[in-house]
């Protein structure tokens, strides 16, 4: 019995710790895949950062959409970070940065090269440059292109849309 | 009393057709002439547009040296600069950013930068930034091709591929070079590419 419970044991922590490491991976995603996150049509509200760990504003900012998570916890808001960090750059910069910066967000990395296809995809008025962010509930959609000043701002964008 | 209200409204009117016809103060589109500046260079010379583009006209690109876009591409300039030069359209790069905002892109870095590669093309420094936002850039590496006339005719990115110069599968500024020289409109003639937002300076007070 003690064996197969210590062996129950090994299993589960195996287990659990695999999880964990596969967790951590955010999946790498081209384009085509991506664009369903920025079109659901339900309820909630989206929040689609694009960011990524060599961008100094972006990090500069990260900490406001950590902030959406717990004050709209009882909302229906989403974060969602997209990060443009390069492919050879995920697990030495991305992976470290999101455990100790303790991210909560939804972490994806788009890889797709050529952005002058799919930049107006995301939004007409993004020019390309980061960070950028939109806010979107259904068909309602706010663009901005630049650094948010302050975590207020961002607020404002979600409350309006809620 | 009449003829003067009268008078006062053709004024009037002719002040606003005369300001409908003053040239737009928005930034460039294509087919715009642009207008000439002068910065400071990494040796210390001032380089003026006008003075320093090709016979065909020139590769202008704000760029800088930490953001990793513009680092991907600077082989990519250099060896731009080194096909096309001889062809009339040499490469000239101005750093946008503030350096208060970005240590890393100040002019002394720059220096270093143009110490480490050796740039075959001047690598200049919009202090005051006010050349930047006259092309609406907001990106680097943003490219600005102009003709010999000093017309806007392309502007965006390098070519379809930043992270993997092998798997380039369209040359963009190539591919719009040889078009002005075929004496055709470059198609595309704008692009958007992923780069870092250029660093403006913060307001005092």
């Amino acid at each position: 019995m003690s064996v197969v419970r210590l062996f129950l044991l090994g299993f589960f922590l195996t287990t659990g710790f695999l999880v964990k490491g596969q967790s951590n991976m955010p999946p790498i995603l081209d384009f085509a895949s991506l664009e369903p996150y920025l079109h659901k049509s339900n309820d909630t509200t989206y929040v689609v950062n694009f960011w990524a760990t060599w961008c100094k504003p972006c990090v500069e900012e990260l900490p406001y959409f950590e902030k959406v998570n717990t004050d709209f916890a009882s909302e229906k808001v989403k974060v969602l970070l997209v990060s443009m960090d390069f492919k050879n750059q995920i697990e030495k910069k991305l992976i470290p940065f999101i455990e100790e910066e303790k991210i909560s967000s939804e972490v994806l990395v788009l890889h797709a090269p050529n952005a002058n296809e799919w930049i107006d995809k995301v939004d007409e008025r993004w020019t390309g440059a980061l960070p950028a962010t939109i806010v979107y509930r259904n068909d309602q959609k706010i663009f901005h292109g630049e650094q948010f000043e302050n975590y207020q701002q961002l607020n404002n964008l979600i409350k309006s849309l809620n | 009393m009449k003829n003067l209200k009268f008078t006062s409204l053709l004024a009037m009117s002719l002040v606003l057709v005369l300001f409908s016809f003053m040239p737009d103060k928005g930034v460039y589109e294509i087919g715009d002439k642009v207008e000439d500046f002068k910065l400071k260079g990494v040796d210390d010379q001032w380089v003026s547009l006008s003075e320093y583009m090709g016979e065909e006209g020139v590769i202008l690109v704000f760029t800088c040296n930490t953001c990793p876009y513009a680092q991907l591409y600077e082989d990519r300039l250099i060896e731009l600069h080194n096909t096309f030069s001889s062809q009339g359209f040499p490469v000239l790069a101005v750093n946008p950013n503030d350096p208060n905002m970005k240590p890393g892109d100040s002019f002394d870095a720059m220096k270093d930068r143009n110490a480490e590669k050796n740039f075959p093309y001047p690598y200049l420094m919009d202090t005051e930034q006010k050349v930047f936002p006259q092309y609406g850039a907001t990106r680097t590496p943003e490219i600005f091709l102009l003709d010999k006339n000093m017309t806007l005719q392309y502007t965006g990115a390098i070519d379809d591929n930043p992270q993997d110069p092998s798997s380039v599968g369209t040359e963009y500024v190539a591919d719009a070079i040889n078009a002005i020289k075929a004496g055709k409109t470059p198609d595309p003639t704008k692009t958007k590419a992923i780069g870092c937002g250029i660093k403006v300076k913060k307001e005092q007070g």
